[in-house]
Order: C-alpha cells, then structure tokens, then sequence
C-alpha cells in the first residue's frame, strides 16, 4: 500500500503522515538507477525500489525519480511500454517527479532542435549537451540556499541546460554564470548534475519532503 | 565557486550513465542513426566491424578519423573509438578528435606487447576488456573507468563472453569471503593492485562498472549477459550483420532493459530474421583469438 492510501485509512483515524513512509520508485529503464536506489535506502522513512512497468508507477508511488542515462534511450523506452502515461497520469493526481539530467529533459515542455520524446510536466526548455562533449564535463561547488549552508558538490556530465522556464517554476540553485541547474514547479523538481554520484545526501531528502507535502496536500483535499 | 573538467568522477559518471542499456558498433552515419532509433545509449565508431577484421586478416588500426567525425556529427548519443592496446599515439589522436570514450581494445592488433596505455595520462575516460579479474584490476589501475569482458569478439558465439563474466564475478564472491590476512596474498597471485582487492573484499564489485561485450546476438544473449551481473551490453558485429538490423537492435535493447520478462523477450525474438552466422571458438586457432590479446 503506498503513501496516499495509508494516509486516506489514517484520515479516518488519528495517524499523522509525516511520521509514515513514503513510497519511491526509481524508474529503472536505463541509467544510473542503481546508486539512486542506494541514495533512497539510506533515508529514513522512504520505502524505495526499480520500476520499469505503468502498473507499477500506476500503483506504488507516491514520488518518482528519473536518473540520468541518454533521454533518448529513456524517451523511446516510456512510449514503447505506456511508461510516459502513466507518469504523466499519476503526476496530474499528486505524484512527486524527481528528474535528474536525462529525467530534468523528459520533463522538459521545449527541448530545442529535437522532437525526441517526452514528458512535458514541467514549463521549461532545455538544451541537450549544452556544455559540450564528454571532455567538457565537469564538477563544480554549489550554493543551493534551500538545502542550508554548506554547497553541493555538483557533477555534471555531457549536462543539459535550462536555457528558459515559466512563471510557475521556481529557480532553487543557479551557476555562477546564472544558469539554473536545480528548479522546481509544484510536485516536480529537476537538476541538471548528478547528486547520486556523491555521498551527499541532502538533494534526495529535499525530494523526500517533496513527495511527502505532495502525500499530505492529497490527505487533504 | 571553482570548475574541475575530467575529474575520476565524471569519468566513471559517464559509464554509470550508460548502465542498464546497449551500446552497439557502427561503421557510418546511417547505422549510427539506426542505432540511435533503436534506442542505443552509445554508438562505437569503426572503420570495419570485428567478424569483417577477423575475416579480413591483416593489421587492425584505429578508424578514418573521417569515419568518426562523420558518426559523432550524425548522433546526439556519445560516440566511442577504438584504439590498439598500447598504441598512446592513436588515443591522443582521438582525444584530439573528442570523442566520447576510448576502447583500448583487443579487437584490433595490438601495437605493444608488454605495456597498454597509461591511462591517467588523459582527460577522456576509457574502457578495457578483461578474461578475469587480475586482467580487470590491472587495467582500473592504469586508469580505465569502466571494464568489459571480453567474450569472442565478431564470433557471435557467447560462450567465451560467458566464461569471462563467470570468471570475473565468481573470483569476486571468492575474495567477499576470504579474511583479511589473506588478501596480500591474494593481490599477489592476481597481479592485481592490493588497494583494489581490499576494496572488491569490502564491496564485493569492481570499483568502475563492469559491462560485457564479445558475442551478443540475439534479446537472449542480452538478457543472459545482464543476469549474470552485466551493467550494459556492447553489440558489435550482432546487429549489422544480420538480416533486419533495426529490428534486431530493437529487441535487444528492450530485452536488455527488461531483462527479468521472459514473456516479453519471447516476443521479442520473434521474426527478427537470420541472426550473424556465428562461429565455433573451438575450431578456431589459438593465434586467432582476439581475447588473448593483452595481459
């Protein structure tokens, strides 16, 4: 039983969500899913695990992360097997969507000069390999105020660029040329470096909190 | 706010991106898109396709860096090139290129027998092909930032790519259980980096990822290599070579993905066509096999 149906059971009685398990999926097309796996097991109260069905986002989750991998490949495997509607299904009702690199351009409304699939939940347009070809990837220290004081260490690889977003979307961290890398509109929340790769875990928990106001914004209603 | 470019982490980061996926040979810029199409997560960029060099005979060099240039312009996918085992010179010249990754490969001849490439030296990441875990060891400690088993490459016969995933995992689960006191000794015998050993001792994994290459023709063979603890598949001459590449790429890739779904590789395999006409590793000569290239 995910989140949301324990927290309708609960509304009858007294339980509070905040203190349940929320339940994250990885969604494990292709990409690095693992070490984001690894990341989500050493959170407390995050019930994590693969999936690669619609049934299994349709039914399960509460929040999903989309790793980093080629968009290409990712894309062309969500259509294929129904993937990509039911994430977008499950997202209009309450699911958190955690994008990283690959997963911040399927999110992605505009992705310029490519009509690739996918899945177009947030108000952005991003630019594939915008910094260049492998031998550009590069890592650098971030300051993302929402997370406290201490920066992130941020390892971008063959990264995509946010080069526009919408009113709705809000810019959580940016480069020092001011190019944002982490934004986030309503439930959904995109980078475009690779937390996963590091041991610093506090990305992940944001998303964590993400999914678990979103659980809770459902109870609600 | 200070920027690293070619850190060991962008370089293992790159292959851990890959994972999970197939990364498939090409020869020019409309297999490079076919292979893109059907879902590859990166294309290696040759002049010939290993079942056409081992045909051929003769010596096996680094591609027309023409031939390359036109496949990294065709694909938004990285783009991989093969160098010969030791031959520095050819990896600087793709380097210069930039090109994605390096295969300092065994499936071309190699231009040093005693010594392969110091590959910290570089800013490019590299993968190296391994029989079992001394060979893989050796090769992370000169720098390569993901392994492939070998397998037979251009066979497409996946026994010897069976052999060596084997080889390699079940050395791994051997030195999981030993004590500690013990892996001096083990690193010894190996000929193997003893900080690597300690490190398999403690993780039980390689420290880059391990994907498999060397003989993969069909969804099956995919989803076999994957379950014995493959991270990726590298396709080589299995897609051109037969009769309906496209599709055939396809249902690799999917099978590859889905590599636990027995009722959806059977669908997958249906109609593809003639796989590549394999060969039988044991009539072939000892001084034919690619795999004992290298140390």
């Amino acid at each position: 039983m995910n989140a949301v149906a324990t927290a309708k059971l609960q509304n009858q009685g007294q339980g509070k969500l905040s203190t349940e398990h929320v339940c994250i999926g990885v969604l494990g097309l292709q990409g690095d899913y693992q070490k984001h796996l690894e990341m989500l097991h050493s959170i407390d109260g995050v019930n994590a695990k693969i999936v690669r069905t619609a049934q299994e986002i349709s039914e399960w989750c509460d929040g999903l992360v989309i790793p980093g991998g080629e968009s290409t490949t990712v894309g062309k495997l969500m259509a294929r097997y129904g993937v990509d509607t039911a994430i977008i299904e499950r997202a209009a009702k309450g699911m958190a969507v955690f994008g990283t690199c690959t997963g911040m351009i399927l999110l992605a409304s505009e992705i310029e000069g490519s009509d690739q699939h996918r899945l177009g939940l947030m108000d952005t347009t991003v630019r594939r390999n915008a910094y260049g070809r492998q031998l550009d990837s590069f890592e650098a220290d971030l300051d993302v105020p929402c997370l406290g004081g201490k920066t992130v260490r941020a390892v971008f690889i063959r990264a995509p660029q946010i080069t526009a977003v919408g009113s709705k979307v809000e810019v959580l961290a940016t480069l020092e040329s001011g190019e944002a890398v982490m934004i986030r509109q309503g439930n959904c929340l995109a980078i475009s470096f690779h937390p996963e790769l590091t041991d610093d875990t506090r990305v992940h928990k944001y998303f964590v909190e993400v999914t678990r106001e979103a659980a809770v914004g459902l109870m609600a209603r | 706010m200070e920027q690293q470019k070619s850190t060991w982490r962008t370089k293992v980061g790159l292959a851990e991106m890959l994972k999970g996926g197939v990364i498939m040979d090409v020869t020019n810029a409309e297999q490079a898109k076919i292979a893109e199409d059907a879902g590859a997560v990166a294309v290696m960029a040759l002049e010939r396709v290993p079942s056409d060099i081992r045909r051929d005979g003769g010596v096996a060099r680094m591609s027309d860096p023409l031939v390359i240039q036109e496949i990294m312009g065709a694909v938004s996918i990285p783009v991989m090139a093969k160098a010969r085992i030791g031959h520095f010179a050819e990896a600087q010249v793709l380097e210069a290129l930039g090109v994605d990754y390096i295969d300092e490969s065994e499936v071309l001849t190699p231009a040093d027998e005693s010594f392969h490439i110091d590959k910290h030296q570089f800013k490019v990441p590299f993968v190296c092909g391994c029989r079992d875990l001394g060979e893989a060891l050796r090769r992370i400690g000169e720098g390569a930032a993901m392994m492939r088993t070998k397998g037979e490459a251009g066979s497409g016969n996946i026994v010897e790519a069976v052999r060596h995933m084997r080889t390699v995992t079940s050395h791994m689960r051997k030195i999981q259980g030993m004590r500690e006191d013990e892996l001096m000794a083990e690193a010894k015998s190996l000929g193997a980096p003893y900080e690597l050993v300690v490190e398999i001792h403690r993780t039980g994994k390689l420290p880059v990822p391990n994907f498999s290459a060397g003989g993969i023709a069909t969804p099956a063979d995919a989803s076999l290599m994957m379950q014995l603890g493959a991270e990726t598949v590298f396709v080589g001459s299995g897609i051109f070579k037969s009769e309906n590449p496209a599709a055939r790429a396809k249902a690799i890739v999917d099978a590859t993905t889905h590599f636990m779904d027995f009722k959806l590789i059977a669908e997958l395999s249906k109609g593809l066509g003639k796989a590549m006409e394999g060969l039988d590793i044991r009539q072939l000569d000892e001084k034919d096999l690619m795999a004992n290239r290298g140390w």
